[in-house]
């Protein structure tokens, strides 16, 4: 589904995210490669959102690096970020009809005029909401909200998806639709780096777990190892439902 | 009173020639500076609301407090500028109605630019993040705050409207109140009631009432819009 040089493997390296004097990530080291599902865990306040919007770019680390190797040396006039996609934990819809939101990501991505209405409806069909696309996109519930987010992100074709808490506001029904819906991004081939509380939920979809504990990485360990036997102490009490903070 | 109201009433119906030519020309000045303060004042509070520069707080603050600028101080440095031995003396266009737009721009524009700002910051929180993941540039940033705060935007410049509107003291200094000339509905009313002709004044204060709510109606129907999930 990508086309071009694939930005991945991600490489992070010593990053540090400094705000109001605290450092709340922590010198931060990972690789991240494609194909598998990751998924970032830790107690509140550990940096899990704040290490998936240093990777997407949406902020600047005080010191250490977030490289896309695969863009290494390969030059290209596309900018990185036209890859990614990211879905937020509160979904922002603009004031336009549903199906114009998407457009408007296509438009925002440079995706010809003439391709648009159909990408767009495509994607909308695939999460279910072909029946609104003329529905002013304010109107709608937080699930389809939600669907319509990951429609756009869907339109976008991008090679890496970042989730952050996609289903902390949902319904069981609507976080299922969710799941599904991330299922097939990962089948199209989709990195997926998502953060999530909930553990069942982490459990149903991680490949791979990176545990963030107070702005610092513990491990980053496959998924069955991680809910097994985590090597960290801090991970065992959170796997086990204990207060680690 | 009541016999005044009745002849003024009269003007009204008949569309006494006097009251039109009035009523004509206080619209083409309001209206005329309020388009050049939102030309000017949307742009403003955009490049406001997203730029982030040192100093950016005290602009803000001095932007709201130019909101209350008074009038005929504002005409009074209109005056000064576009006098003969001004600086823009060589525009020669005091008294004309081109002074009376200048100074109701420059009482008009912080306005606009100070309540845009505040709808465009407020949008931009909301959207930012979203327009950041998209790669969206700044230039189209600015025109999609715009585009989806437009109903929103269009109270902040009806507000200029009625301000502009309901003023007297600076067109009537920069002005003159030269009947035939640069004589407004404000400035006429001021003028009629010092002279003891009420009937003119209530005529032409029916009119300001009718427009002003009107206007006022206008703000709401917008805000109310902008305010519904479509909006």
């Amino acid at each position: 589904m990508h086309n071009g040089i694939p930005i991945l493997p991600l490489c992070v390296e010593d990053l540090v995210y400094i705000a109001g004097g605290r450092r709340l990530i922590d010198g931060i080291s990972a690789a991240i490669t494609g194909g598998s599902r990751t998924m970032i865990l830790g107690p509140n306040g550990a940096g899990k959102s704040l290490f998936l919007r240093l990777c997407h770019g949406l902020l600047q680390p005080a010191s250490g690096r977030v490289e896309w190797v695969g863009r290494r040396g390969a030059g290209g006039s596309e900018p990185v970020r036209h890859r990614q996609a990211m879905v937020f934990q509160h979904p922002v819809v603009l004031r336009r009809s549903v199906v114009a939101n998407i457009t408007y990501a296509l438009s925002a991505r440079r995706v010809p005029n003439g391709r648009r209405r159909q990408l767009a409806e495509e994607a909308l069909e695939r999460m279910g909401l072909l029946a609104l696309a003329g529905r002013q996109a304010g109107v709608l519930s937080g699930g389809e909200r939600q669907r319509l987010a990951l429609a756009a992100a869907w339109a976008l074709r991008p090679e890496v998806l970042f989730l952050d808490e996609p289903t902390a506001n949902l319904d069981p029904a609507a976080t299922r639709e969710v799941e599904l819906a991330i299922a097939d991004f990962h089948a199209a081939g989709t990195k997926i780096m998502m953060t999530t509380h909930d553990l069942g939920q982490a459990r149903r979809l991680a490949d791979e777990v990176v545990f963030l504990f107070k702005g610092r990485l513990l491990e980053q360990t496959p998924a069955d190892e991680f809910f097994c036997q985590a090597r960290s102490p801090e991970a065992r009490a959170f796997v086990a439902g204990e207060l680690v903070w | 009173m009541i016999a005044a109201t009745g002849t003024a009433f009269r003007l009204i119906v008949h569309g006494d020639p006097a009251l039109l030519e009035i009523v004509l020309l206080s619209l083409r000045v309001s209206l005329s500076a309020v388009a050049v303060a939102t030309f000017v004042g949307l742009p403003c509070g955009a490049a406001l609301a997203l730029g982030r520069f040192p100093g950016r707080g005290a602009v803000v603050v001095a932007l709201n407090a130019m909101m209350g600028l008074p009038p005929v101080v504002v005409g009074l440095v209109v005056y000064l500028m576009l006098s003969r031995s001004g600086p823009l003396g060589v525009l020669g266009i005091l008294f004309t109605p081109r002074a009376m737009i200048v100074a109701q721009t420059v009482l008009v524009t912080p306005i606009i630019a100070a309540l845009s700002r505040q709808v465009i910051e407020d949008l931009w929180e909301e959207y930012r993040e979203h327009l950041q993941s998209l790669g969206v540039t700044t230039g189209r940033a600015v025109l999609t705050l715009l585009w989806d705060g437009r109903f929103r935007l269009l109270t902040t410049i009806l507000a200029g409207v009625g301000r502009a509107m309901a003023e007297v003291g600076s067109i009537i200094i920069v002005g003159g109140n030269i009947a035939g000339v640069t004589r407004t509905m404000t400035t006429a009313i001021a003028l009629e009631t010092s002279r003891g002709d009420l009937t003119l004044a209530m005529g032409l204060g029916i009119i300001l009432l009718i427009l002003t709510v009107l206007i006022n109606a206008g703000a709401h129907v917008a805000g109310t819009i902008a305010r519904q999930p479509v909006g």
